[in-house]
């Protein structure tokens, strides 16, 4: 552990209990957890999170022709905005080969896409459009059922090349 | 070193390319003037005496409700970047114009803009804060209610993590100005309730590491703070250089995290979520993580460097004579204070030590002058900063060779401007 580390996390110990509730007027109210809409909790990388359902990239592949191809490319490859397949010359951070957790496929798809109307998609279509971008990059086979046991068990390529900086250094720039 | 300057000038030479020493320039008794006034066009008259301007012949216009720039500054607008036109135009970015900019605080209208899926346009009295997950009582904050909360005041910058990108990226550099090339930093009087205040009243469970804050957008912008940065200095911001947020710094209620790369702090917030781990959002396993040279990549870097940036003069404006100028600039570091700037004249052969405009405050944008005599001559200005941690600026060289080359994230390197002897400026990698 870093020197940096230990100050820090000497600065929080001593920040802690100086925060008394009774600083704010105490206006909170209590809520339940039915009254928490699911995208403020984003899907984990371990899979915690994800919904029942399910997909397959052959359910997949008509509603990414329809709805996010004209965006990312007719087959992921062409973009122009982000594509999802690669990497190549063009563009050298897909989502489908970059990021180091599959389940976030699902949370940003869910969350944010497509660009038009986010929040849109089924649950078993967000699985499907999942396997499709998946099965594309050659990271699942074609015929993976993609649902919360099996995304989270996807072994996604560039997963050993993440640093956490944080942990290491805390917040100094690199 | 300096030709055809006078006595009193060449004694006040510090360094290189005519840059002079304030303090020596005074004890010469050598006032310092800004660029000269330009003569004023009498646009019509209406006096029987000629130098009488016509807007002093008669009343001008009533008191306003909101008041807007003199319609003279109409240039001075953020510079608007649309990657993908309109394919999707709320993907978008708008730089603010530094160079049109004095001072260090960046006015409202113009603090800069990346939104990745649109400006959001919320109706306050149906938005609420969330904060839940490992707390002892999951609660709900409405505006009304936060109102009643302490605040405080900090002036603060932020940068989006692709600032300079065009530095970054390009074999070439771009020919354009500040804030095409530099324009995704602003800086700005926050004001709003300390993150601590409203995560105790939730009670947070000893679990608990991170804060996963989401926003209200269309993408609901996503990313996990360490628990540790929200209970040091995190704040609810509601206002903005006094007045309340703007829709696009995220109205009604933002997150401001001192020093952290621009995405963090959360426009639209409605959700502060407690775990124990971070939730590798899209945002923090793609878009704002950095690849290095090595095919490495660095997650969760939120810290943004030291930096530094001539404005006066800077690219696409245009020297106007040999004489006495004011170099004048901005920098910043995520990590502190600025602690010095040195400006070079010469393509970074000598160097002299900038004068600090106070005050000098912890990440915040610090403004830096130096006078300098420009003989007309061709040269190269430079600027680098140093902060309170010792961290520098590398030269774009050195920076180049630590990420992949598509990486332009966190870039900070040394900007150079070269003056040319036609009184052209411009953006060169030296």
């Amino acid at each position: 552990m870093s020197m940096l580390r230990i100050a820090a996390i000497a600065a929080l110990s001593a920040v802690l209990p100086a925060t008394a509730s009774d600083e704010g007027p105490g206006l909170g109210q209590p809520i339940s957890e039915d009254e928490i809409p699911s995208y403020f909790r984003p899907v984990m990388p371990d899979g915690t999170g994800l919904p029942p359902g399910s997909g397959t990239a052959a359910e997949g592949q008509p509603i990414y022709e329809a709805q996010c191809g004209f965006c990312h490319g007719e087959t992921g490859i062409e973009g122009p905005i982000m594509p999802l397949v690669g990497p190549n010359a063009d563009y050298a951070t897909p989502a489908g080969t970059y990021w180091p957790y599959a389940p976030t496929l699902f949370d940003y798809i869910q969350r944010a896409m497509p660009f038009y109307a986010p929040k849109s998609l089924s649950d078993d279509e967000a699985y499907a459009v999942t396997a499709y971008i998946l099965f594309r990059n050659g990271v699942i086979p074609e015929d993976a059922i993609m649902d919360a046991d099996s995304l989270a068990a996807v072994q996604m390529p560039n997963r050993d090349n993440f640093i956490d900086l944080w942990t290491i250094q805390g917040a100094a720039p690199y | 070193m300096v030709d055809g300057i006078n006595d009193r000038l060449r004694a006040a030479v510090v360094a290189g390319g005519g840059l002079l020493s304030r303090r020596r320039l005074l004890g010469n008794g050598l006032a310092v003037s800004g660029a000269a006034v330009g003569s004023i066009s009498l646009a019509g008259q209406v006096s029987a005496d000629p130098l009488v301007p016509e807007w002093a012949t008669s009343a001008g216009e009533p008191v306003r409700g909101y008041g807007v720039p003199a319609i003279y500054e109409e240039n001075v607008k953020r510079t608007l970047i649309k990657p993908y036109e309109d394919l999707a135009p709320g993907y978008s970015f708008s730089g603010t114009p530094l160079q049109h900019l004095r001072g260090t605080i960046t006015p409202n209208g113009l603090h800069f803009e990346v939104h990745h899926g649109g400006r959001a346009d919320i109706d306050p009295s149906a938005h609420n804060l969330f904060i839940h997950g490992l707390v002892d009582r999951p609660l709900r904050f409405d505006l009304a209610a936060l109102e009643r909360y302490p605040m405080v005041t900090h002036v603060h910058f932020i940068e989006c993590a692709g600032n300079s990108f065009f530095n970054a990226l390009m074999d070439e550099p771009m020919q354009a100005g500040c804030d095409m090339l530099h324009g995704l930093v602003s800086n700005a009087e926050w004001t709003g309730i300390p993150l601590s205040i409203l995560l105790a009243e939730a009670g947070v469970d000893p679990r608990a590491r991170w804060v996963v804050a989401a926003g209200d957008d269309a993408p609901s912008l996503a990313r996990s703070i360490p628990l540790e940065k929200a209970m040091t200095d995190g704040m609810l911001a509601l206002y903005q250089n006094g007045e309340r947020l703007r829709p696009e710094q995220g109205y009604p209620m933002r997150l401001l995290l001192p020093g952290y790369e621009g995405n963090m702090n959360i426009k639209w917030v409605s959700s502060l979520w407690l775990t124990e781990s971070p939730a590798f959002t899209k945002d923090e396993s793609g878009h704002y993580t950095e690849q290095l040279s090595d095919g490495t990549v660095l997650a969760f870097s939120f810290g943004m460097e030291v930096k530094s940036v001539i404005t006066h003069p800077s690219a696409t404006m245009s020297m106007s004579g040999p004489g006495l100028y004011q170099i004048s600039g901005l920098a910043w570091s995520g990590s502190g204070a600025i602690e010095t700037v040195e400006v070079s004249a010469d393509g970074g052969q000598s160097w002299a030590v900038a004068d600090l405009v106070e005050p000098v405050l912890p990440r915040a944008m610090t403004r830096f002058t130096l006078p300098w005599h420009w003989d007309g001559a061709p040269l190269v200005l430079m600027s680098r900063a140093v902060d309170v941690t010792g961290a520098r600026q590398p030269t774009r060289d050195e920076w180049k060779s630590r990420y992949a080359p598509t990486s332009a994230n966190h870039y900070n390197a040394i900007q150079s401007w070269r003056i040319g002897a036609d009184g052209s400026v411009a953006n060169v990698y030296a």
